[in-house]
């Protein structure tokens, strides 16, 4: 019994040693970016100039006052806050806290740039929020496509190349019928081209990677051919005018200041986020459908022990995944540009894959993860037109950044089904 | 009264093997039958036609008399048939629950899992046989044992009248293996009835009520162990004469090839799994590990072969310090690794026979010259080998992976054995093996001690240990208790260690088990 204590005490040392010096770190980083708020920001900037935060996006109706504070004070407070708790973090430690202070910190530091980016002017805080919730639409959705595919066990990279493929055609069905029927041309593009990755990866066993890599290659290919030869030409521009869904507010809650713009009013695409993000994860977690598509992609010799029909139930996961990318492809023409143009997904769909990595194969996360991308998306476009001292094409590069840096520092962690990628074999040992 | 089930000239072939010839096999209500064969005899190829994952090319199958057509798991499901796989079909990220309703879902009104009636009745089944399994305890924190409980509860689950359970005791400790036993009996006195394959003829002896011997894909015979002893199994196994316990020279050793001081090793989790031991083995003898399962074994062997860098400590072999060099390096001074999971680190299942034969000299003349690998030598050796070692495969091409668990041990140690080693890291060697296997095995360790190799024997068989070692430590909780004799060291003494009482407080442990005698 005694042994027992003994070791419990000595790994809890052990443990302590490994987390010490990870703590050190996060609290150097900490420090590090304080003084950053201090250099950088604060000493570039005059005491007596101001910074103004819009709270109404443009266009809309709820109205709330702007927020204007001194530019300098404020940061130097913030500074201040980080380096305490950067302090703190080397002296103590936050313990369970540890992952919110670093939010915090993150949050802070990414306020101070804004604040001094815009300081002597205004930037529209409610319109960056706005945008965020808009460009998180597709990185969710296609996040939540790639999951359906790898929680049953097939890899599914092509989700760009779906997308792509299926904003090609809805806004060619669109512009000839209507809205709608354009919406579901392209889910069902989507859930086809998935079912053409099925038939390679689960019939035919080809590795997951190279299927999808030939299906994005096609994509591209085919989608700019057509595009250039007819979309772009004016002979042939009744084929490129699906028009857009059209925007809806939410009766009462799309007036409540500052929030309502940002959340409640915005077309059906966001909406459909809202509601996809709870369904999907009730459906993966709580249902029997679920419990068995899970089950083929942790371990299918398991599952077909079982009576579960493990070649069926990947069709089907990997079809219904095809079918949300299809989606959220539509989502480029029919939800925000309203044509389509050459390469439009601008690898958004690889972002969706790095979104479900980070939010850890679950639809709560793949939208917290749709959200920080998102904002990084949107902020590049605003930061452009500030008087920040950055190239702009360097600022188009953020939301890519953002990408490595997360993968790079978060996906270590995260836990893939143990049987995505592998091809299905009955009768093998 | 036809019998419960009945198996009747089921034929199966593989490219390149007749895995089962016509074989013939019945079942009666509440009995327990064993199927005993050698390494890939097809005892697991029948079982799988049962259960419907593979079709049979000929015969039928009848259950209370009437033929039934069994093409999925789930006709056999239907037909009150179940099975303990020998490798585990758990989902570890699953719960206990889910893994044991998978495919047989209690769901609520709107298609919503109940996990809660579930829970219950894996609770009332758990109590029933007394098989002490947590409905929501996550299956990849379960030890070995309590898994196989969580695969039988998954049989029970669906209401199954016949069991399967293949080598079911392989992974398990004596104890465990005890309590398996225990719960055997229950379930065939509730009625239920039983085939038991396993290679241990003890076990054989001690829980079966009928004993079917398969060689070659062939029934060989029956009998009962009223009629039999082991040495006859053995020999109806195998087709000859087996010495089960084999003849132990005086060893000789000479010098110091692997030397261990205050290692420190820490295992996936980040916990402390060995703790501060000290050992040294010399050439010419076999230092014996014991221990129960789970004590410290694996991550010593690990931190030995060069996979796992040890915290703290020293490590020399052959006079050079290892602790942080490659495996590489360390299997190039002349060690050799006989791992304890054969498949996930002992052979790429994938890459055929001969390949696996030389995933150690693959860079050596003269497998290959240059940069290039010199096939008609590898295919050479690796026929030669599969020759000397008797390991049961069609071809020297064909996927490791369509071997059976027995045979792919003996591609191991083939490999390993035909490098000139010094110090050999013997884990779990026999693992799964049939008794002509073992025998085969223990004689070559024990060549290799003449040659005066130096030999690190890991191993939870307490009758292995005993027979090959020259001296046994024992593992308790990471820490080394004690290094005993081979003459010193009883069953009873181990077993005492093996439990963490050390010898020197035996009367009061004595008593403490007399206690536990009374108490039971
Ligand atoms: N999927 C497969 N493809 C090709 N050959 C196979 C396959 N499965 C089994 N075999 C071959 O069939 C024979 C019987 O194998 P099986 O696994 O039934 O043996 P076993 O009696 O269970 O042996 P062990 O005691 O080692 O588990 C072996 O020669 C094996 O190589
Ligand atoms: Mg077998």
């Amino acid at each position: 019994m005694a042994d027992t204590k003994s070791m419990q005490i000595e790994n809890k040392q052990v443990d302590k040693k490994k987390t010490k010096s990870h703590r050190i770190t996060f609290g150097i980083i900490y420090l590090v970016l304080a003084a950053f708020i201090w250099i950088v920001f604060v000493n570039g900037t005059d005491t007596s100039i101001l910074t103004t935060f819009n709270m109404t996006p443009g266009g809309s109706s709820a109205y709330m006052d702007d927020w204007i504070f001194p530019t300098a004070s404020t940061l130097s407070t913030l500074a201040f806050i980080c380096a305490i708790a950067g302090a703190y973090q080397i002296i103590r430690g936050f313990g369970k806290f540890t992952n919110g202070i670093l939010a915090l910190v993150a949050g802070i530091f990414i306020f101070s740039f804004l604040s001094w980016a815009s300081s002597g002017g205004s930037i529209n805080l409610a319109g960056l929020l706005r945008v965020t919730v808009v460009r998180a639409v597709p990185l969710t959705l296609g996040a939540m496509a790639g999951m359906l595919c790898e929680r049953s066990g097939t890899v599914n990279i092509a989700i760009e190349g779906m997308m792509l493929t299926s904003a090609f055609v809805s806004t060619v069905i669109a512009s000839l019928t209507n809205l709608w029927i354009g919406m579901l041309a392209g889910v069902l593009t989507g859930g086809l081209i998935a079912w053409i990755h099925g038939v390679l990866t689960i019939k035919y066993k080809v590795d997951h990677t190279i299927s999808g890599t030939v299906i994005n290659i096609f994509a591209t290919g085919i989608t700019s051919f057509l595009s250039s030869k007819f979309l772009q030409k004016t002979d042939y521009q009744y084929l490129n005018e699906p028009g857009m869904f059209p925007q809806i507010d939410i009766p009462v809650l799309s007036k409540i200041p500052f929030v309502g713009p940002i959340l409640f009013s915005h077309n059906m695409y966001v909406y459909a986020m809202f509601l996809l993000v709870p369904f999907l994860t009730v459906m993966l977690f709580s249902t029997r459908w679920g419990l068995r598509l899970r089950s083929v992609g942790e371990h299918p010799k398991a599952a077909d022990t079982l009576g579960i029909n493990v070649i069926k139930t990947r069709y089907m996961a990997v079809i219904l995944g095809g079918m949300m990318a299809g989606f959220a492809g539509t989502y480029f023409t029919l939800g925000s540009s309203g044509r389509f143009d050459e390469l439009l997904t601008a690898g958004r769909g690889f972002i969706a894959l790095a979104a479900m990595l980070f939010g850890n194969y679950h639809p709560v996360g793949a939208m917290g993860a749709g959200l920080l991308f998102g904002f990084f998306d949107s902020l590049s476009a605003k930061a452009s037109i500030l008087k920040v001292p950055i190239p702009s094409d360097f600022l188009g590069m953020m939301p890519y950044l953002a990408t490595i840096v997360v993968l790079a520092g978060v996906v270590g962690r995260s836990q893939a089904p143990a049987a995505a990628g592998k091809s299905y074999d009955k009768e093998s040992l | 009264m036809a019998p419960l089930l009945e198996l009747r000239g089921i034929t199966k072939r593989f490219p390149g093997v007749l895995a089962n010839d016509h074989i013939d096999l019945t079942l009666e209500k509440g009995e327990i039958h064993a199927l005993l064969g050698e390494n890939g005899a097809g005892k697991t190829t029948l079982m799988n036609i049962l259960y419907g994952l593979y079709s049979q090319d000929e015969g039928d199958i009848f259950v209370n008399g009437n033929k039934v057509t069994i093409n999925e798991p789930t006709d056999a499901i239907k037909a009150g048939i179940g099975m303990v796989h020998q490798h585990f079909m758990l989902i570890p990220v699953f719960t206990v629950t889910e893994n044991i309703m998978l495919g047989e879902e209690y769901v609520k009104a709107g298609g919503f899992l109940d996990r809660k009636k579930a829970a219950a009745k894996i609770t009332e089944i758990s109590d029933k046989y007394n098989l002490n399994v947590n409905p929501d305890a996550y299956v990849r924190d379960l030890p070995v044992g309590t898994q196989q409980r969580v695969e039988i509860i998954k049989i029970l689950f669906r209401e199954a009248e016949i069991l399967i359970m293949d080598e079911p005791s392989a992974v398990l400790t004596p104890q465990e293996v005890d309590e398996l036993f225990k719960i055997m009996r229950v379930l065939v006195d509730q009625g239920k009835s039983i085939i038991f394959i396993t290679h241990k003829l003890r076990e054989v002896m001690e829980c079966a009520d009928r004993i079917t011997v398969i060689r070659g894909g062939k029934v060989i015979g029956s009998t009962t162990p009223k009629e039999a002893d082991t040495k006859k199994l053995a020999t109806m196994m195998v087709g000859r004469d087996v010495q089960l316990k084999i003849k132990k020279t005086k060893s000789d050793p000479k010098e110091t090839v692997l030397n261990v001081e205050n290692l420190r090793v820490m295992n996936s989790q980040q916990h402390l799994a060995v703790d501060d031991i000290s050992f040294n083995v010399r050439a010419g003898e076999v230092l014996g590990i014991a221990g129960v399962q789970g004590n410290g074994q694996t991550e010593l062997v690990r931190a030995l072969t060069g996979l796992l860098p040890p915290t703290e400590g020293k490590i020399e072999i052959l006079g050079q310090d290892t602790p942080q060099e490659k495996p590489r390096f360390i299997t190039e001074l002349g060690s050799a690794h006989i791992p304890e999971d054969r498949q996930k680190d002992g052979l790429i299942l994938a890459f055929p026979v001969a390949d696996n034969l030389i995933l150690n000299t693959y860079f050596h003349e003269p497998f290959s010259k240059g940069i290039t690998l010199q096939f008609d030598e590898i295919a050479n050796s690796g026929n030669a080998l599969v020759e000397k070692f008797d390991i049961r495969t069609p071809s020297v091409n064909t996927p490791v992976s369509n071997l059976s668990g027995g045979n792919q041990q003996k591609v191991i140690v083939a490999r390993e054995f035909s490098r000139p080693i010094k110090l050999l890291i013997a884990s779990q060697p026999t693992r799964g093996l049939d008794v002509g296997s073992i025998e085969y095995i223990h004689k070559r360790l024990m060549a290799k001690r003449e040659e005066g190799c130096a030999i690190l024997l890991v191993s939870t068989e307490l009758d292995e240990i005993i027979q090959l070692s020259d001296r046994i430590a024992v593992m308790y909780r990471g820490k080394i208790l004690d290094i005993l004799d081979a003459q010193d060291a009883t069953k009873e003494v181990l077993g005492l260690l093996m439990a963490g009482i050390k010898p020197s407080d035996e009367m009061k442990s004595q008593a403490k088990h007399e206690e536990q005698i009374i108490l039971t």
